[in-house]
């Protein structure tokens, strides 16, 4: 299995608290990763070196095979690296088709019809596009998560961060995001999966990884983490 | 060379100062360090804390008495004043930046401009018994005005510091520039909680304006140059740094000092800003903050 | 002056808000950075074309362009500076810049320090009757050029990022846009563009002092015009400027200078509350009301 992703001993301090503890992780190539533990335990943290928020931090980021780690982010997102954040961001001025026009104009450099085209392809995958055209501050919550997914599926990712897509939706919009993550996914992008939904990352990782208090406490199968007393406690408590 | 004696008391007016120029800026601490409100309107209701002051000595009472009697008209001037920003501007998300700052800009230059049509341009000044002579120790003479500032001020930073470390609410208004969530959490209501700390910072600013007309003559565009003094001040010392105000307010007043005594007068409005601009370049986060 | 050449007069002013109100929305409409310091990139204008003229006797359109550079530069180094920080210490920033250039060049005897310097026009008047109309001709195409330039940037890659900086900087960045760049690139074309209004002005008045040129009151007009014209548009800011700047003119000519500033800061009050998409956005509400 090829390496899409190699974090190599990151470290981030923010004053003198520190976030990150020396994280390790490898993500092969097209892998469905889940990334858990309880809040404060910098999942948000790694993601932001991950895609480059933030660029002080000790250790090194590779992505297929180039360090990145000295690269800014919207030179990562060129390269291949694509996030959602968890509250979202969306370009509020503007509709949803000139949202995704955004990162076609970008990171691909052309936001022509045949663009426009493409942009209504990924739409229509999310079940947006009769949405296309409406200002994006219109839309509902669940809406606006799918096109944080829309929009960095424009960039073309190889690799994709979810971040939190599902708090807050309702059992049946959490299934309709995750079907779009699993369709993503059958088209070859690796995704790495941060969610507190616990069915949802069960459902969806092949392998899961959960943090706590800036170290990776445990790594597996959803099974073996389940079952995981580190994992259980941290999110118990004692 | 500069002769040292001439130094040595440049250095001392600066250290008075430069207390003043702290306890000036304590309201723009709270109000911007402490609370993010881009409050570029802050110098602007200094200068009118200024005149209200003079307005108010006509009537005979001491200067000082009447910057405390303002305190709380200002206090809920700066109440309305941060709840109109709040429903206006911080409810509704797309755009706030550009909006908040012109719209204070905008007060800025309204009070400014009614402050001109009202009085004219001319210096207003006030009187008291502590005005115009001077305490002399050796050969240096200290102006009693200064003086009287010197103390208000430490008296004010003094009061505010402890209050934000010993009371509760004190304690709710640091944490709130910090951790919204964790505040809700606890019962209290962060808006009321930003509330209260906008007022507390216009109240200052009564006294502080009461200070600077006993400092010196006043005139209606001096806000600008004391949106320098202020926002150095508290960019020198970080934002939501309360001590480091006292001491970035000394290193301002004795820079301006030393470079009024050896360049002139004429530089001084440089200083601020160019200190201002260089912090800003190499260390934002200034000297104490977060 | 008789009533006829007055107009022109006004109008050279007119036309010269229009300029500084497109070029502020360049940065402050487009990518949400408030520039204060509208004044300095004004004066670096004004007093580069006196330096040209002084020394080498530059024609008119020489002091123009090497206005224009400059102040493109200032703008540039105070992008550099502040830029990668929040919005409101590039703000304060451009304010710190008015006051220690008015400094310097009030220290500077050779453009006239404090008490300023009187100059003479050449005679050279082209194709025109007087120097005024001349004048007014210039800052007309000045004007074409800087809202030109500004629909041309508005529907181009830059426009489009530009927007997206001032919806979401984290977005922004994370769809491929390099914000920084893209910030620096506004901030250096619409600091030329000021200068590029502030040139001509020695020359239209035969003088220039320091007080008058840094004066912050510049700064209320040029936010004031396209945040009430509209600042999504490159029309709002010439809507604001024609709109404002001939209020202005009146106010002035009948009442007093103070309250032509009163004017503008009420209005901005006004609009900055109650109608945040300036005029164009009450126009647009008014025709999909009436539909």
């Amino acid at each position: 299995m090829e390496t899409i992703l190699e974090v190599n001993n990151v470290v981030k301090q923010f004053g003198g608290f520190t976030a990150l503890s020396g994280v390790n992780v490898k993500v092969h190539k097209g892998e469905r990763l889940g990334l858990i533990g309880p809040n404060g335990s910098g999942k948000t943290t790694l993601i932001n070196c991950i895609s480059g928020a933030f660029t002080d931090y000790a250790g090194d980021i590779h992505f297929n095979g180039q360090d990145i780690s000295k690269l800014k982010a919207h030179e990562r997102t060129k390269r291949g690296i694509a996030r959602s954040f968890q509250i979202p961001r969306p370009f509020s001025s503007m509709t949803v088709m000139e949202n995704l026009l955004v990162p076609f104009a970008f990171v691909g450099g052309k936001d022509g019809p045949e663009q426009q085209e493409e942009a209504m392809t990924i739409l229509r995958g999310m079940g947006l596009a009769d949405k296309a055209f409406v200002q994006s501050n219109q839309l509902s919550q669940v809406e606006l998560r799918k096109m944080e997914l829309a929009r960095a599926m424009a960039a073309k990712p190889k690799l994709l961060i979810s971040d939190e897509a599902m708090a807050g939706l309702s059992g049946n919009e959490v299934d309709e995001v995750l079907d779009i993550l699993f369709g993503l996914n059958k088209l070859g992008i690796t995704i790495i999966m941060i969610e507190h939904i616990m069915q949802a990352v069960m459902k969806f990782s092949e392998r899961i990884i959960c943090l706590d208090a800036g170290k990776i406490i445990c790594e597996g199968t959803p099974e073996t983490i389940v079952k995981n007393p580190e994992v259980q406690r941290a999110y118990l408590g004692d | 060379m500069i002769p040292l004696d001439l130094l040595f008391e440049a250095v001392l007016f600066g250290i008075l100062l430069g207390c003043f120029y702290a306890a000036v800026s304590l309201g723009l601490s709270v109000a911007f360090g402490l609370l993010d409100v881009p409050y570029v309107a802050h110098p602007a209701l200094l200068i009118l804390g200024s005149y209200f002051t003079f307005l108010l000595s006509k009537t005979g009472l001491d200067p000082i008495i009447c910057g405390l009697l303002l305190m709380p008209v200002f206090y809920v001037i700066g109440i309305a004043l941060y709840r109109f920003y709040y429903e206006t501007f911080e409810r509704r998300s797309s755009d706030t930046g550009v909006r908040g700052l012109a719209f204070f800009f905008g007060i800025a230059f309204i009070i400014e401009v009614c402050l001109i049509l009202v009085f004219g341009v001319d210096q207003r000044t006030v009187s008291a018994t502590y005005i115009g002579s001077s305490l002399e120790i050796g050969e240096y003479r200290f102006p009693y005005r200064m003086l009287v500032a010197f103390g208000i001020a430490i008296f004010l930073t003094t009061l505010l510091t402890l209050y934000f470390s010993k009371t509760f609410n004190g304690r709710a208004i640091k944490a709130v520039g910090q951790d919204e969530g964790a505040l809700r959490l606890m019962g209290a209501n962060p808006v009321k909680i930003k509330q209260l700390a906008f007022g507390i910072a216009t109240a200052v600013n009564a006294l502080a304006g009461a200070m600077l007309i006993i400092v010196g003559p006043v005139e209606p565009a001096m806000d600008r140059i004391y949106i320098g003094r202020t926002f150095c001040v508290v960019v020198l010392a970080g934002l939501g740094s309360m001590s480091g105000t006292l001491v970035a307010g000394l290193i301002l007043g004795i820079a301006e000092s030393v470079v009024m005594m050896t360049l002139g007068a004429s530089w001084a409005p440089a200083v601020s800003f160019g200190l201002l601009l260089l912090m800003l370049g190499i260390r934002p986060q200034g000297l104490f903050g977060r | 002056m008789n009533v006829n050449e007055y107009i022109f007069f006004a109008g050279f002013v007119i036309l010269q808000f229009v300029v500084l109100a497109t070029a502020w929305n360049i940065l402050g409409g487009y990518a949400g950075y408030v520039n204060f310091g509208v004044p300095a990139f004004i004066a670096v204008g004004a007093y580069t074309a006196v330096v040209l003229f002084k020394s080498i006797s530059a024609p008119l359109v020489v002091q123009i362009i090497g206005g224009g550079i400059l102040a493109g530069l200032l703008g540039l180094m105070v992008g550099l500076l502040t830029l990668k920080l929040r919005g409101i210490f590039f703000s304060i920033a451009t304010v710190a810049v008015v006051f220690i250039l008015e400094t310097v060049v009030m220290n500077w005897r050779y453009v006239g320090g404090a008490t300023g310097l009187q100059l003479t026009r050449p005679p050279d008047l082209w194709i025109f009757d007087t120097y005024t109309r001349m004048l007014f001709f210039v800052m007309a195409v000045l004007a074409v050029c800087s809202v030109s330039i500004a629909r041309y940037i508005q529907d181009s890659f830059l426009g489009r990022g530009l927007r997206a900086v001032r919806d979401s900087e984290e977005a922004a960045e994370c769809s491929g846009v390099p914000t920084l760049k893209i910030k620096l690139i506004a901030c250096t074309i619409s600091g030329a563009l000021m200068g590029i209004a502030g040139a001509p002005m020695p020359m239209y008045l035969s003088y220039i002092e320091p007080t008058a040129t840094f004066n912050l009151n510049y700064s209320i007009s040029a936010l004031g015009m396209p945040i009430i014209g509209g600042t999504s548009h490159w029309i709002g800011p010439v809507i604001g400027a024609l709109l404002l700047a001939t209020i202005q003119q009146v106010v002035t000519v009948t009442v007093s200078n103070e309250l032509n500033v009163l004017v503008v800061g009420v209005l901005l009050v006004l609009f900055v509350v109650l109608a945040p998409d300036g005029i164009l956005g009450l126009i647009k509400k008014w025709k999909q009301s009436s539909k």
